[in-house]
């Protein structure tokens, strides 16, 4: 996944606009609404019973909190994401056992959080290159996979 | 897969507000389309694709006009989309992953202009209510 120069950028000036933790919570709660069988890996995390349920479980919040700053660390190294995921994807393997295609859920997820955070400022451009951010961190969560 | 009463509620109620800005909808989820998913120009090599060009616009109407149609015929979107199913299946025969791209784009365009309608309930009732009408556009495929 290449990036240009001009969508690095837009990447970082629309990512200091976004509350991280929030918008963690969020994408991780609608993922978890939006496709209900991704809460198989979340049976521990209580009640999932509704949308209004999962959206204001505080286990859901700290994990999705968790899971956007580790995403947001990547945009760091948007050159080398598959090294900066390395441990991560041996993780979500091994121990996790998380199909990689959740991964392509939750960035997609995310991408529908940034629009409506950022409204008009979210143009095709930004979100063209934020579908290629979402794609490669996936891509790298995924490479270690056996 | 089939909508809950609930879920066709949501839809309704969303299709209003949407239903007023249909065309620029349209014409901004077919741009965002081809901007982040430019595999998918490859099926209008006909068309001048450029941002506000009139097929683009022409289009964007053509496509947000059936999703209206799919609304107003909630409960048998099957039978509404019944013509633009063989169309699809027979002569365009766009390739099944589009629609779930389309449909995402869809979204994001929906979410970036009714933030605060757009929760958690009425994106999952949306997403769920495309995949029913690109599952019905590509049933008859074979």
């Amino acid at each position: 996944m290449v990036l240009t120069a001009d969508e690095k950028a837009l990447v970082s000036s629309l990512w200091c606009k976004m509350n991280v933790d929030e918008a963690g919570a969020e994408a991780l709660g609608r993922m978890l609404v939006v496709y209900p069988w991704t809460q198989r890996f979340f049976d521990h995390f209580g009640d999932l019973s509704s949308a209004s349920a999962v959206m204001g479980n505080a286990k859901v919040k700290a994990h999705g909190k968790k899971v956007l700053n580790s995403f947001s660390d990547g945009l760091k190294h948007l050159d080398d994401l598959k090294g900066t995921f390395a441990h991560l994807s041996e993780l979500h393997c091994d121990k996790l056992h998380v199909d990689p295609e959740n991964f392509r859920l939750l960035g997609n997820v995310l991408v529908c959080v940034m629009a409506r955070h950022l409204g008009p400022e979210f143009t095709p451009q930004a979100q063209a290159a934020y579908q290629k951010v979402v794609a490669g961190v996936a891509n790298a969560l995924a490479h270690k996979y056996h | 897969m089939s909508l809950t009463k609930a879920e066709r509620t949501i839809i309704a109620s969303m299709w209003g507000k949407v239903s007023t800005q249909a065309d620029s909808i349209g014409t901004e989820a077919l741009e965002r389309l081809f901007t982040s998913y430019p595999q998918t120009k490859t099926y209008f090599p006909h068309f001048d694709l450029h941002p506000g060009s009139a097929q683009l616009r022409a289009h964007g109407s053509k496509v947000v006009a059936a999703v209206g149609d799919a609304v107003k015929s909630i409960d048998n979107i099957a039978g509404a989309l019944s013509k633009l199913s063989e169309l699809h299946a027979y002569i365009l025969r766009v390739d099944p992953v589009n629609f779930k791209l389309l449909s995402h784009c869809l979204l994001v365009t929906v979410a970036a202009r009714f933030p605060a309608d757009f929760t958690a309930e009425a994106h999952a009732a949306w997403d769920k209510f495309l995949s029913v009408v690109s599952s019905v556009l590509t049933e008859k495929y074979r």
